[in-house]
């Protein structure tokens, strides 16, 4: 296996996160877009754990998934209380903090 | 004159339990803090009992800890150097760098322990009733409990991270204290200037303390085997000739930043004053003793830090002395406008900080500790005293002008109080402001800074005057608005006698008002008169009044050199001390430290032999050399000194004739051979009573001028507003004939007081509020304001277009970057991704 | 089996996951059903977990597995069903940035593509280095890296109070 396929898988898995954080108006469609680009890091991550013969990718891995899970915790319990709010999730309608 | 060697002098020195176990001494209110804020609400007393406790445990301890001081200093010579108690457990180990946390204790910070202490106690009982029935009163004593532990937590500090948590500690706990009835827009406001300013200057502590670590840690390591953040580790390291000038100066001047901020020193000071929005305890306590004094204990604490880093004893004004002397007119000159009380205390803190300052810059270190010591007494004493006019006089107000006046006769305890603080503050003789300002004066003529003495006169010549007026508006005159048992809407006629009446008839009883929900609860209080406070205020009173009188003979060197006992309990002996296994001998660097404008030369190779040679051959060596500059006192002081190796080769020791005998070493002046020195030779101006005469005079000069002046302006403006002019034609007539007689007065007022006293005050006010607000507070409309005032004076240009250009600017860079602010998170997305992204392609480009 | 057939083996296996990933993660971010998106997700994740069982980390691949099928996806249906009763197709799940975010997308992908294809080039992974037990990971967690493990402990703890606080009604 070359240490280049898992890279460029995790290069395209975030490229597509991006776009899908840039071009989705939902915030659950955002969140699980960021939670692509998350992953994309893990399996780079792990690559390089094994081509370095460390463990320390894993334990930074293992660190993302627990980061990732807080962030979406928090996120989701954000877009609840944006619904709540104003009946809606599309972020375009967030727009108080036009300057 | 040879005492004998370091290692034996340390034997002999006492210790003892209080000494050796002070750390314990910030940890009870530490402890304290949880129980209120775990257990206060259930409580009889809601809360307050854990804490008064808790400040009597410390103020116990650390009065236990100065007995033992004491005892472990007299058992030694004069001259020797009395070893602070240093305990220190590691907390965090890292690859070589490690954390401690424990306790240095010394002469300088059992004082601050003890004042600190004592005042925390009296203000905490003063609260239980200047609070009483408040909504937050629990969370009252908390803050104010931790506050204090944090501050004691800094006194005992062992280390720069630990002295830094209790500095943050009280940064954190005067922003809950100032905001305490967050409520009023005001008082958040000024809770959140306080806390911001004093970050501002944080920074530099910060900073300071980095580059010191950076800079001193090798030394620390390898001689005293002690971290770089010591305490003890960074004032040898200070005097050891090892740190490169840039190095310490810039330390120096980074944590004197840090002190600026905190101290409320120019051009930091303006959240000062502002800060009197939250509860008078608070002012009392962070004015007076605690918070503000921070800025100054730490110069203090690491004073060979700024001695070498700021060239003190130089020939030039070094930026301590300047900021210091700075400080002490302006807040003075604005001193004069307030009319609410507490301001003019707060200017008048700020004015003494900047005393202590300059002291400390000028050298004359154990008079600015004095200075902390006394003034925290007297002027704590003068904040509760305001306080009580307020709590039980006036409604809840603290404005001179319109609710206060000849309170004198209602508040006889409260009055006498005042009194006796005032004139301490004011330095009169006897009382103890004289014993320590006056001394701070004199020494910092002694020092040379000839223009800085006559600074510091005229700052007495302005606190004498404005401290008079404040004292005439509130207790002489007549009572005026709520002092008068009026409310504001009150109909005029009639005060007077029926007043008096009303006082005579409730003044003194136990009232239900007294256990009104503080300060939202004005009107509850009805219209009854001025009265004495309660018992609860009062001895607090009583006793600060009695130590702002007493305090002083601690240090009264007017009495001869057995009155100096805080001299000799406190200041560190400049004594080189041994050190085993110390790696290297300090004189292979060779630096002396040398006057101002020119940086360190090298010593000539005789003093730089290692202690073996000396001992080889023998040799005295002079110090003469050092002296290459003209400055008079360093030629006096070092002139006849000479210094001589002991046949150990490990101890060498000077000592001048001069100075009444008194003990003279090289620390500070030369670079120390075989030891390390902990403290600079300080110098002590001799005690002239002539000069003393003079500044009491001049005192006595400001007060009678006040004097003279607010009876005619107050007093006749106070007939005109009781309106007798319109009751009866007669004394009407007779009113007019006398306001002719006054058209004199008129004339001083308009012309001498607006046209000279009150411009400057007003632009110093103007100034303060304005330009250093904004420049504190950011760019933005307020620097457009200020462009806008500047743009009209022609002198201030160069100040307006820096201004003005800012802020231009901003908004023109605002506005032109005004549509990426979309606030549409995914467009933020796709700047953040898109910038991520040609910044990645530059690097691959540039790579390839 | 020889050893070159099980590399074989290995990266046909991964080709066939890297495929559905990458096609997951497309549906992911152009479905025009939420919870479509999130179904897809799940494939996409799930992939992950069988790209760490290739990358031999399999405690991390029952972690990916647990964490993030059995708790995060079930969060994100949640989320969306709390905030969307629709549970169909509908519209105008995208903004008008699509013109911006391909580009952005494909520059960035260009960019990183070239960059590994010029660092890495033909680098194999290497096929007998001992591999990293869960052991070692546990040790490094409570060893060297314990004070991460504190902060994120801290993390959690303070994102656990945050949801709750945000998202409780009253």
């Amino acid at each position: 296996m070359l240490l280049n396929q898992f890279l460029m898988l995790g290069a395209v898995l975030f490229c597509i996160g991006v776009y899908g954080v840039i071009v989705r108006k939902n915030a659950v469609l955002v969140l699980m877009s960021i939670e692509l680009i998350l992953n994309s890091v893990n399996i780079n991550l792990l690559a390089f754990s094994l081509r370095n013969g460390s463990p320390d990718g894993h334990t930074f891995a293992l660190y993302v998934i627990a980061v990732a899970a807080a962030e979406v915790g928090v996120g989701l319990a954000m877009v609840l209380l944006m619904y709540r709010n104003r009946r809606s999730v599309g972020l375009d309608d967030l727009s108080e903090m036009k300057g | 004159m040879f005492s004998a060697s370091t290692e034996a002098a340390e034997v002999i020195l006492k210790s003892g339990w209080f000494l050796e176990n002070a750390f314990i001494i910030p940890i009870i209110p530490a402890v304290a803090f949880f129980l209120i804020i775990f257990f206060g609400k259930k409580m009889p007393m809601k809360g307050s009992e854990f804490g008064i406790l808790s400040m009597f445990a410390a103020l116990a301890m650390s009065l236990g800890a100065a007995y033992q001081w004491i005892q472990r200093v007299n058992g030694v010579s004069e001259e020797t150097y009395v070893k602070p108690i240093i305990r220190s457990w590691t907390w965090w180990q890292n690859d070589g760098v490690s954390l401690g946390i424990g306790q240095h204790i010394d002469g300088l910070s059992i004082t601050i322990l003890v004042v600190v202490a004592f005042i925390s106690s009296l203000v905490q009982i003063y609260s239980t009733e200047y609070l009483h029935g408040d909504r937050r009163y629990t969370h009252f004593f908390a803050s104010l409990t931790l506050f204090s532990a944090g501050m004691l937590n800094m006194v005992v500090a062992e280390n720069m991270i630990q002295l830094i948590l209790g500095w943050e500690l009280m940064g954190l706990c005067s922003f809950m204290l100032i905001g305490h009835w967050w409520e009023e827009g005001a008082n958040s406001r000024a809770a959140l200037k306080a806390f911001f300013t004093t970050r501002t200057g944080d920074i530099g502590l910060l900073v300071g303390t980095s580059v010191l670590f950076f800079a001193a840690n090798d030394w620390t390591q390898k001689t005293l085997g002690v971290s770089g953040f010591s305490i003890r580790g960074l004032s040898a390291w200070a005097l050891s000739g090892d740190p490169s000038s840039a190095a310490i100066t810039v330390g120096a001047v980074a944590l004197f930043i840090a002190c600026i901020g905190k101290s409320g020193q120019f051009p930091l000071h303006t959240w000062l004053p502002d800060a009197m929005a939250g509860p008078t305890p608070v002012s009392s306590l962070l004015h007076s003793s605690t918070m503000v004094v921070a800025g100054v204990f730490l110069v203090a604490r690491l004073y060979p830090v700024f001695y070498e880093g700021m060239n003190i004893y130089g020939n030039s004004v070094n930026f301590i002395v300047l900021i210091g002397g700075v400080t002490i007119v302006i807040a003075a000159a604005l001193a004069f406008v307030q009319t609410d009380i507490k301001k003019v205390l707060a200017y008048s803190t700020v004015s003494q900080l900047g005393y202590m300052m300059m002291g400390l810059g000028a050298g004359a270190w154990l008079p600015a500790v004095f200075h902390i010591f006394t003034h925290a007494f007297f002027k704590a004493c003068l904040f509760l005293g305001a306080g009580s006019i307020s709590h039980s006089a006036s409604h809840h107000s603290f404005d001179m002008k319109k609710d206060m006046g000849g309170l004198r006769k209602f508040m006889p305890i409260t009055f006498s109080t005042w009194i006796v603080s005032t004139l301490a503050l004011c330095g009169v003789f006897p009382f103890s402001g004289f014993f320590s300002k006056d001394e701070i004066i004199d020494n910092v003529g002694y020092a040379g800074y000839n223009f800085f003495m006559i600074v510091g006169l005229f700052g007495a010549f302005l606190t004498a005057a404005y401290m008079t007026r404040a004292t005439y508006l509130t207790f002489f005159g007549e009572p005026r608005g709520a002092a008068a048992g009026e409310h504001h809407d009150d109909e005029h006629d009639a005060h007077a006698s029926h007043d008096d009446h009303g006082h005579d008839a409730h003044g003194h009883d136990a009232h239900a008002h007294d256990s009104h929900a503080a300060h939202d609860a004005h009107d509850d209080h009805a219209s009854h008169g001025p009265r004495e406070s309660g018992l609860i205020i009062t001895v607090p009173l009583i006793l600060l009044a009695t130590l702002a009188l007493g305090s002083g003979f601690l240090n009264a060197p007017a009495f001869g050199e057995k009155w100096e006992n805080l001299k000799k309990w406190v200041e560190p002996r400049a004594e080189v001390v041994s050190v085993t296994g110390i790696a290297k001998p300090a004189g292979a660097h060779g630096e002396t430290r040398l006057a101002a404008g020119s940086t360190d030369t090298t010593v000539p190779s005789e003093e730089t032999a290692s202690p073996e040679e000396v001992v080889a051959d023998g040799t005295t060596y002079s110090t003469e050399d050092t002296v290459a500059d003209d400055s008079e006192l360093r030629t006096t002081a070092v002139d006849d000194s000479h210094s001589e190796a002991t046949d150990s080769g490990s101890h060498s020791k000077a000592e001048a004739g001069k100075d009444g005998g008194h003990h003279y070493s090289d620390c500070g002046t030369k670079t120390p051979v075989g030891g390390v020195c902990y403290a600079p030779q300080l110098k002590h101006a001799p005690f002239k009573w002539w000069k003393a005469g003079m500044s009491v005079g001049i005192v006595f000069l400001g007060m009678i001028l006040s004097w003279l002046l607010c009876v005619q302006l107050y007093t006749r403006k106070n007939k005109k507003l009781v309106g007798l002019t319109e009751r009866n034609k007669v004394l009407g007539a007779g009113y007019s004939f006398l306001a002719n007689k006054y058209y004199l007065d008129t004339l001083y007022e308009k012309i001498i007081v607006r046209s000279i006293a009150h411009p400057i005050s007003r632009g110093a006010y103007w100034f303060n509020q304005n330009v250093l607000d904004g420049i504190v507070n950011g760019a933005g409309t307020s620097t457009r304001k200020t462009a806008g005032w500047v743009y009209r004076n022609v002198d201030q240009k160069l100040v307006d277009g820096a201004v003005n250009g800012a802020g231009t600017s901003a908004e023109n860079a605002g506005g032109a970057l005004q549509p990426v602010q979309s606030g549409k998170v995914n467009q933020y997305g796709a700047l953040l991704f898109g910038a991520a992204a040609i910044g990645a392609l530059v690097l691959v480009i540039i790579n390839f | 089996m020889l050893a070159s057939d099980v590399l074989v083996a290995q990266n046909v296996g991964f080709a066939i996951i890297a495929a559905i990933m990458v096609i997951g993660a497309l549906r992911v971010v152009t479905t025009k059903n939420v919870v479509h998106a999130a179904l897809w997700l799940v494939v996409v994740l799930a992939g992950a977990a069988a790209q760490y069982i290739l990358l031999a980390a399999e405690f991390l691949a029952v972690t990916q597995v647990m964490v993030y099928i059995g708790a995060v996806m079930v969060l994100f249906l949640f989320g969306t069903m709390l905030t969307r009763a629709q549970i169909g197709a509908e519209k105008n799940l995208n903004n008008k940035n699509a013109i911006i975010g391909l580009p952005i997308a494909v520059l960035l992908l260009a960019t990183m593509l070239i960059a590994l294809n010029d660092g890495f080039k033909a680098e194999k992974l290497p096929a007998d280095t001992p591999l990293v037990t869960t052991q070692q990971v546990s040790d490094q967690i409570f060893g060297i890296y314990l004070l991460p493990f504190w902060a994120l402990s801290f993390v959690l703890l303070a994102a656990a109070i945050g949801a709750i606080v945000l998202a409780r009604r009253d």
